[in-house]
């Protein structure tokens, strides 16, 4: 059975993977994450899961490209260019 | 001696033998993560025997590292328990283990009650480390317990798990434990096989130069 290790450095930071390793069942995984985790003091929190636990999900279809739903908005750059030389080259 | 520094020395040398033997595993235990977590364990026993050395070299006017290496092997005062070499037998080692940190707890919290405030103190900090050695033979128990050879050798430990407590500590084990209080192994002058792993032990100490700082 694997088992995924969160680790959080300080008090009020966020968890970040640390890590996984095989243990048969929960209280193996627990002992076994406090020795490869927090060991040397670098954890003040582990979060020790089983893997299976974990749903994976990574399709994300977009096939309208509503690029303006994205946290990045949409690139404005070439339009701006293009209205630019749009706005010198028009008469006046 | 008196009978503090003889005190600190049983349990120094109870615990340095063990994180000595257990770490015998390291390289060859069951599984990885397993080798990884009972060596760890091994280098908090020799933890715990340095910082009791050190109590006890304060008052036996010495250092702690010459109370561990430089003494004769005569010398030492551990149980018959931790002496044993039981690798390549995991479930001999795991029966030790579990007898030991019991054995150990009952001790541990007798010395929490010390009136000496510095064995109350040392013993308070070895216990918080303890109870997390006891999670981990417990989880093996759990695994493990219902075996024949877990069974064979607790029967063949228990005289030696009996030998690591001073007589009045002895009937706290066999209660925890579940077992008849029988006739002891003793802590005697170290045998043969202590004196094979004293000579691996103190080998490299013994052989560095004179005035050599480590």
């Amino acid at each position: 059975m694997i088992w995924e290790v969160f680790r959080q450095e300080r008090k009020g930071q966020p968890f970040t993977h640390g890590g996984s390793f095989h243990a048969p069942d929960q209280a193996f995984a627990d002992a076994y994450a406090r020795e490869f985790y927090a060991r040397r003091g670098e954890s003040v929190a582990l979060w020790v899961v089983p893997r299976e636990a974990i749903t994976t999900i990574e399709e994300f279809p977009d096939e309208f490209d509503l690029k303006y739903r994205r946290v990045d908005g949409y690139s404005i750059k070439a339009r701006l260019k293009e209205a630019r030389e749009r706005a010198s080259t028009a008469a006046p | 001696m008196n009978a503090r520094a003889q005190l600190l020395l049983e349990l120094a040398d109870d615990e340095l033998i063990l994180g000595w033997r257990n770490s015998e595993w390291t390289g060859i235990a069951p599984f990885l993560e397993e080798d990884v977590a009972f060596s760890s364990i091994a280098q908090n026993e020799i933890g715990h025997a340095r910082a009791l050395y050190e109590l006890a070299a304060a008052e036996l006017g010495t250092d702690a590292d010459a109370l561990a290496f430089d003494r004769s092997p005569e010398g030492y005062r551990c149980a018959p328990l931790v002496q044993l070499r039981l690798v390549p037998d995991w479930a001999r080692t795991i029966a030790r283990h579990v007898l030991y940190e019991t054995a150990d707890a009952i001790r541990i919290e007798r010395l929490k009650e010390h009136d000496d405030a510095e064995l109350a103190g040392i013993a308070a900090k070895i216990e918080r480390e303890e109870v997390y050695h006891r999670l981990h033979a417990e989880m093996w128990l759990d695994r493990l317990g219902a075996e024949q050879r877990y069974a064979d050798a607790v029967e063949e430990l228990w005289p030696y798990a009996l030998g690591v407590l001073s007589p009045e500590l002895r009937p706290a084990l066999a209660e925890r434990v579940g077992r008849e209080e029988i006739e002891a192994v003793e802590r005697a002058a170290p045998g043969v096989e202590f004196a094979e792993l004293w000579n691996e032990m103190t080998m490299v100490r013994r052989s560095a130069p004179a005035g050599a700082q480590w």
